[in-house]
């Protein structure tokens, strides 16, 4: 399903807060149709990468395109391709699943029709036929989790991107998430990702490793761990984040 | 525009989801309109009055009855000497000393004229001043019962009197609850309105829901209005409950139409959510945004008029009072309920208003940001 094009460019992109430089002119590309993690202690700056690519932060220098719109300027249209599930739960708790599916839906512009299709379907999904009128802050975690992305998808974005989406997230539940995204790429949506769990970065196509606000290391699981003569993402990941100078 | 529609339909849900809904729409109204108008009122009673009276005759007695049986005095105390008075008057039992001096009487009698003495607690500057004007009026009636008693009245009278008779307009009776209830209704919905708006769109910022709707291609004006327009709705129905309450309660009707008032109403309250709105684009916290809007909402409301005459105030607050929507509507609902007035009328409120609501509204669309620097 990968192929070429080149849905995200990011060149010598920027973030300064003051003086505090959060990300440091990274560069990288995200082919269509790719699962891209994107890895990185605490406080690298993979959020405000993320943000940044997503329009919801102006970047301080360097260039970036995200779906063929440039993040300074075609920002507003950037929004309309891409799918977004923030590391903070962002659903409305005091409204049902079905009443979120349709609000979030709405606003992406589909008809009243899609709507209706689209929600049968996401409750089949996610087998929560029958409890589409349950306010979503009775969900547990887990579901609430898988809810969140089915809906940053509802409205068939080229990119979705994740924020630290399995955070307190238990392994079964983790397992399943992960088999919604892969469900997601097959059908052609780039899956942006960041995590903590080194056993996800391995579920991706290609990964990168945000040391100090720079990438350090970008390539496929494989080769990272060949490289770093290291037997799992682990390895490779602690050879490079204990070169981190930067606290919290 | 379609986007909108799921905008208002998700705020209403919410709004009506939250079981303090019904407290807010009715229980309060309630409580306002039936409590406050009963203790705002300005009329004094209830002054605790001590008496010196150093005469004990007749006519101090009746005096001093006379001014008990007024309904404004309470006799509190009754010394013998000026510094016990003033004794009481230091212990809180009274607020106004009478001294009547010795052979009061005599004196009244036998040289037309005597001296009272009136002492007034002036710690609450405004039961002082009307206790005294009070006390003055009904002394000043005795003086003429005695005349009428005990001197000859000559055919033509030597002091030619100018009596002044006043009608009153417009609220005949000066019935004290006529002229709060509109204010009070007022004040209640620019609290409901500007507390409701300034924490709303604060409350999706600490949820982290506003994050979804940034990310989204929805437009800055049509999150404005998704959020305006269903309090707009709110408030509305506050003020009915309200008008329902006064007209049921109080029997007010007002003399002017409902719509003048409805067709205002809907312009000054685009403008208080827009100042809410606007509030809640700068604070990060609900807790912030209610300290700010609890501290606007006191000074539009002590400098609206409701409590003290705008026209008395010093010059800078009277410029200050024109700046504060609240003071229009309060104006304009006395306008309407006690004058009778119409949509001609209050034309330069009206435009006021719309000048309000298109500033804040403006501010608040143009300060809240999807992007961050």
């Amino acid at each position: 399903m990968i192929s070429n094009e080149k849905v995200i460019t990011a060149d010598k992109l920027t973030k300064k807060f003051g003086p505090f430089v959060a990300v440091d002119q990274i560069s990288f590309e995200v082919n269509k149709g790719e699962i891209f993690g994107f890895l990185g202690a605490n406080g690298a700056g993979k959020t405000t990468a993320m943000r940044m690519l997503c329009g919801l932060s102006l970047p301080t220098s360097g260039t970036a395109t995200v779906a063929g719109f440039d993040v300074y300027k075609e920002n507003e249209l950037i929004k309309r391709n891409i799918g977004y599930m923030s590391q903070k739960f962002s659903l409305y708790e005091d409204l049902t699943i079905r009443e979120n599916i349709r609000f979030y839906a709405g606003i992406y512009g589909l008809s009243d029709q899609r709507i209706k299709e689209k929600t049968n379907l996401l409750l089949k999904q996610l087998s929560l036929e029958g409890k589409e009128k349950t306010l979503v802050r009775e969900l547990p975690l887990g579901w609430k989790q898988k809810l969140a992305f089915s809906i940053a998808i509802v409205h068939d974005p080229a990119i979705v991107f994740l924020d630290e989406p399995t955070g307190g997230v238990d392994p079964i539940t983790r397992r399943e998430f992960w088999s919604l995204i892969y469900e997601a790429s097959e059908k052609g949506i780039t899956i942006f990702v960041t995590t903590h769990y080194m056993d996800e970065a391995e579920y991706c196509n290609r990964v990168s490793i945000m040391v100090d606000g720079r990438i350090d290391a970008l390539d496929s699981p494989a080769n990272l761990m060949k490289n770093f003569s290291a037997d799992s993402m682990d390895g490779v990941f602690l050879q490079l984040a204990r070169k981190a100078v930067r606290n919290e | 525009m379609r986007a909108l529609k799921f905008l208002l339909q998700k705020e209403l849900r919410q709004i009506f989801r939250d079981p303090s809904i019904f407290f807010i729409l009715f229980i309060m109204p309630m409580i306002q309109l039936i409590i406050l108008p009963l203790a705002a009122d300005y009329e004094i009673k209830n002054i605790n009055l001590g008496v010196v009276d150093h005469d004990h005759s007749e006519y101090s007695q009746k005096l001093i009855n006379k001014i008990v049986s007024s309904g404004y005095f309470r006799l509190r105390d009754y010394s013998a000497t000026f510094p016990q008075g003033l004794h009481a008057i230091e212990l809180d039992k009274t607020d106004l000393i009478l001294e009547i001096p010795a052979q009061f009487e005599r004196i009244l009698v036998k040289e037309n004229e005597a001296t009272l003495f009136v002492a007034a607690n002036s710690i609450n500057g405004v039961k002082a001043g009307l206790g005294s004007a009070y006390i003055q009026g009904i002394i000043q009636d005795f003086n003429q019962d005695v005349r009428m008693q005990w001197i000859q009245l000559p055919r033509l009278s030597p002091q030619p009197t100018i009596e002044v008779t006043s009608s009153n307009w417009y609220n005949e009776n000066m019935n004290y609850k006529v002229f709060m209830v509109p204010g009070i209704l007022v004040m209640l919905v620019t609290m409901i309105g500007s507390s409701f708006a300034s924490n709303n769109i604060v409350r999706e910022k600490e949820i982290g829901t506003i994050e979804q709707i940034n990310v989204s291609p929805l437009k800055k004006t049509q999150f404005i209005l998704g959020k305006l327009i269903p309090f707009w709705m709110l408030a509305l129905s506050v003020l009915t409950v309200g008008l329902l309450i006064a007209r049921i309660i109080y029997g007010i009707v007002p003399l002017g139409h409902y719509l003048t008032i409805y067709v205002f109403a809907a312009i000054y309250l685009l403008a208080i959510l827009g100042l809410g709105l606007l509030m809640s684009t700068y604070a990060q916290t609900q807790q912030q945004s209610m300290l700010v809007s609890f501290f606007v909402t006191m000074i539009f409301n002590l400098l609206s008029g409701l409590y003290t005459p705008i026209e008395s105030m010093p010059q800078w607050a009277q410029i200050i009072t024109k700046l504060n929507p609240v003071s229009y509507f309060i104006e304009v609902m006395r306008m309407v309920v006690l004058k009778g007035s119409g949509l001609v009328d209050i034309k330069y409120h009206i435009l006021a208003l719309l000048g309000f609501a298109v500033f804040f509204n403006t501010w608040a669309i143009l300060n809240y940001k999807k992007r961050s620097g």
